[in-house]
């Protein structure tokens, strides 16, 4: 990336932006899905169940929404690195060990505020649930399934939280042109080389960007609250 | 609950989808320094090698403490920097095969336009004894990085040890080329650049060119293969064929013929550094 | 027909209930049997709800005991309850029926739907989203989810407290109409007329003690105690 403004190049299609537009996505969407996949039922069976150490499960979980991205980048590049425990598979400095290391960030997010969610929701249907002989496993799926407007946003703050941040990806994946570069470590990068106004149209580009995936998300949500809400 | 599943196999899809790099494609990792990714010399010259052997060549840039670091770790398969005592206490330490010299570039002295200091010149040391006498501003990368290790060794000549004073006008950054020049710019300070980043920096401000030229101010490159007997995963093939391909005539044409507004920026010579 | 296990008579046995350190219930004695419908009477904070939630198993006694034909475990299948305000699951009315269709381990096909939407005469909103059925409704709704248990002995907690009088009506129906075809009904209410009209047994509950217990005439015509006549007569039984 030369001198072109970040407008130029979104207009005319280049090819570059595109690439690290889209590993950018891939990245965190996936990093999204994963920390949801392990956080959502964890935050949920932490809501529902009464357990000794309970409270300092979660004030840990709260406190972890708020661990340093660069902190976690640099426990996952650690262990990820040939002469750390997970080196063997050698996913250090690719796109797998970024995911990683978003999913570590936003897991305890999407945990934290799942339990908040579905203890609120358990309070207000437990007698229904109990009276109605629903097992313990399904009262976690009827809870996640009924909160899920409230999970939706809870999604797409992790996501968000992902998307903005470059000290992770940075450690673990090296920014490697066309390899394991991203929107935030471009941005970081262009700003070092002195290129001021495109690292700013790159910041706008990311913006819009995750203002586009939550105008989305919010008319889905929309669409099936009005069907099936 | 089948939803969960569903969602887990898509990930484990695009994890497997996104790997085919891991394993069928030749790659290798380089660590090599923020000078040579910032001055633009590897978009220019990877896509030639990759043209002629198809190998992909990922450049992690860090400062040179940091990409020997990498090597020692095994995370890289080769290490291309520019400090030569570390480098070659990195092959004698038995983390490396074989240091190979490949270019040279400068530094130059970098400061604000107006020079207050007045050390405006062709001697490094004299200016350097200039700053460290009227206090002037001073913007240190601090990064364990080549040029940082270049600056030191400045200083030492010039009989000036800031960074163990620690005398206000020392900024220790901690951070690469471009950031130190943003950050001189920023507060009106001298700063000691390589001239590959200077040439491709675009946010120059109001700083310039203050000292060049003086022989202390020439700055070697090497390149090393990680040493497979430390780290079986190192591919030293493809490791080997790049470090050939770079001390070979084409390699060192590549080098001499990437420029940045007419002005070459790095000076190949194998064999001789 | 399988031979399903009998939940009646439930007998109080000496029950008392207190909420952290407030007395709700005490001394409460007495049996539920088949027949025609219970209905608890009383005052707001006489214990009716906490009652309730005691004979459906949802709270556990802090004195005595409370006593099935079988064991609690065996029969707590034939009872079912519909709250005061009931909580709508987030989907449609159809699926709200299938969920407690699914609940009770019972076939969730779409004949058995129709039907418990038709019994509650809910068909033709069978595909509206749950929570967004008016009060009347979804108490219907409700009414469609505690059948789909095809209970012995349905209890409901003021289910018409907040209704109008046609959606009152409505649910009214419903109920005689469970009650006619062989469920013990058991239900509470502060409104007199409503517990005229459907009562077979009154159960009068005041200051968290059972007052009175008997046939709904026989209250009505000459109550014993003095909370009885107190509050038949409109006034505030303090």
């Amino acid at each position: 990336m030369d001198g072109l403004t970040a407008l130029e190049l979104i207009w005319s299609g280049d090819a570059n932006l595109f690439a690290v537009v889209g590993l950018s996505l891939f990245v965190t969407l996936s990093a999204t899905i994963v920390a949801s996949a392990l956080g959502m039922p964890f935050g949920a069976l932490v809501g529902l169940t009464r357990f000794p150490g309970r409270n300092v499960i979660i004030v840990l979980l709260n406190g972890c929404m708020g661990l340093p991205p660069v902190v976690i980048g640099l426990v996952v590049f650690l262990l990820l690195s040939r002469s750390g425990p997970l080196g063997s598979f050698g996913i250090l400095f690719t796109p797998q060990a970024m995911i990683i290391a978003q999913a570590v960030l936003i897991a305890p997010i999407i945990a934290a505020l799942t339990r908040q969610v579905i203890e609120d929701l358990w309070a207000e249907y437990r007698d229904e649930l109990i009276a109605m002989d629903v097992g313990r496993t399904s009262r976690v799926a009827t809870l996640l399934w009924d909160a899920r407007f409230s999970l939706v946003t809870i999604l797409l703050a992790g996501f968000g939280r992902a998307a903005a941040e470059v000290g992770a990806v940075m450690i673990v994946g090296g920014n490697i042109d066309g390899f394991t570069r991203v929107m935030t470590t471009t941005i970081a990068l262009e700003t070092s080389k002195g290129d001021l106004p495109l690292a700013i149209g790159l910041g706008l580009v990311l913006i819009a960007v995750i203002l586009t995936i939550n105008a989305l998300a919010w008319a889905v949500r929309g669409w099936s609250e009005r069907h099936a809400g | 609950m089948r939803v969960r599943y569903f969602f887990l196999g898509v990930v484990l899809a695009l994890f497997a989808a996104a790997s085919p790099s891991l394993a069928q494609e030749k790659s290798i990792v380089v660590a090599s320094t923020t000078s040579t990714q910032d001055s633009g010399l590897f978009g220019f010259i990877l896509p030639k090698f990759k043209a002629k052997t198809g190998i992909d060549v990922r450049v992690i840039a860090q400062g040179t403490g940091q990409a020997l670091d990498t090597g020692r770790r095994g995370d890289a398969d080769v290490v291309f920097v520019h400090a030569k005592s570390q480098e070659e206490k990195f092959v004698a330490d038995g983390f490396g095969v074989k240091r190979f010299p490949v270019m040279y570039n400068d530094f130059i002295l970098i400061g604000p336009k107006s020079d207050p200091a007045k050390i405006e010149g062709k001697d490094i040391l004299a200016g350097l004894k200039g700053l460290a006498e009227k206090g002037s501003s001073f913007v240190s990368r601090g990064d364990k990085s080549g040029t940082h290790a270049a600056e030191l060794a400045l200083w030492k000549a010039a009989g000036v040890d800031p960074a163990a004073t620690k005398p206000g006008w020392y900024r220790e950054i901690g951070q690469g080329m471009g950031a130190a020049l943003n950050t001189a710019g920023a507060m009106s300070a001298y700063v000691l650049s390589d001239r590959g980043t200077w040439i491709s920096f675009k946010n120059k401000g109001d700083l310039k060119i203050v000292i060049e030229g003086d022989q202390r101010l020439f700055n070697q490159y090497g390149i090393i293969l990680v040493n497979p007997e430390k780290h079986q995963n190192v591919k030293k093939e493809p490791g080997q064929a790049f470090i050939d391909w770079l001390v070979s005539g084409e390699g060192q044409d590549a080098i001499r013929s990437y420029k940045i507004e007419g002005q070459q920026l790095f000076f190949p010579n194998a064999g001789q550094g | 027909m399988r031979d399903r296990p009998t939940t009646l008579p439930i007998s109080f046995q000496d029950v008392a209930y207190v909420a952290g350190t407030t007395p709700i219930l005490r001394d409460v004695t007495l049996s539920i049997t088949s027949g025609p419908p219970t209905v608890l009477l009383g005052p707001n904070g006489s214990g009716k709800t906490t009652f309730l939630k005691l004979a459906m198993g949802l709270l556990t006694p802090v004195a005595g005991n409370i006593v099935y034909s079988e064991h609690r475990n065996v029969v707590r299948r034939r009872q079912a309850i519909v709250f005061q305000k009931p909580v709508m699951l987030r989907r449609t009315a159809a699926r709200n029926v299938a969920f407690a269709l699914k609940a009770a381990g019972r076939e969730q096909d779409a004949p058995a739907i129709a039907r418990l939407l038709g019994a509650v005469g809910l068909e033709a909103l069978a595909e509206r989203p749950a929570r967004r059925l008016s009060a009347g409704e979804q108490q219907r709704l409700a009414l469609a989810r505690a059948l789909a248990r095809d209970p012995e002995v349905l209890f409901l907690d003021e289910p018409t407290a907040s209704l109008d009088p046609a959606a009152t009506k409505a649910v009214e129906e419903i109920v005689t109409c469970t009650a006619e075809s062989g469920v013990k009904i058991v239900m509470s209410t502060h409104d007199l007329g409503q517990a005229r009209r459907l009562a077979g047994d009154i159960l009068f509950l005041a200051k968290g003690r059972v007052m009175e217990h008997g046939p709904a005439a026989a209250f009505f015509a000459e109550p014993a105690t003095s909370e009885a006549k107190c509050f038949l007569a409109g006034g505030l039984v303090t």
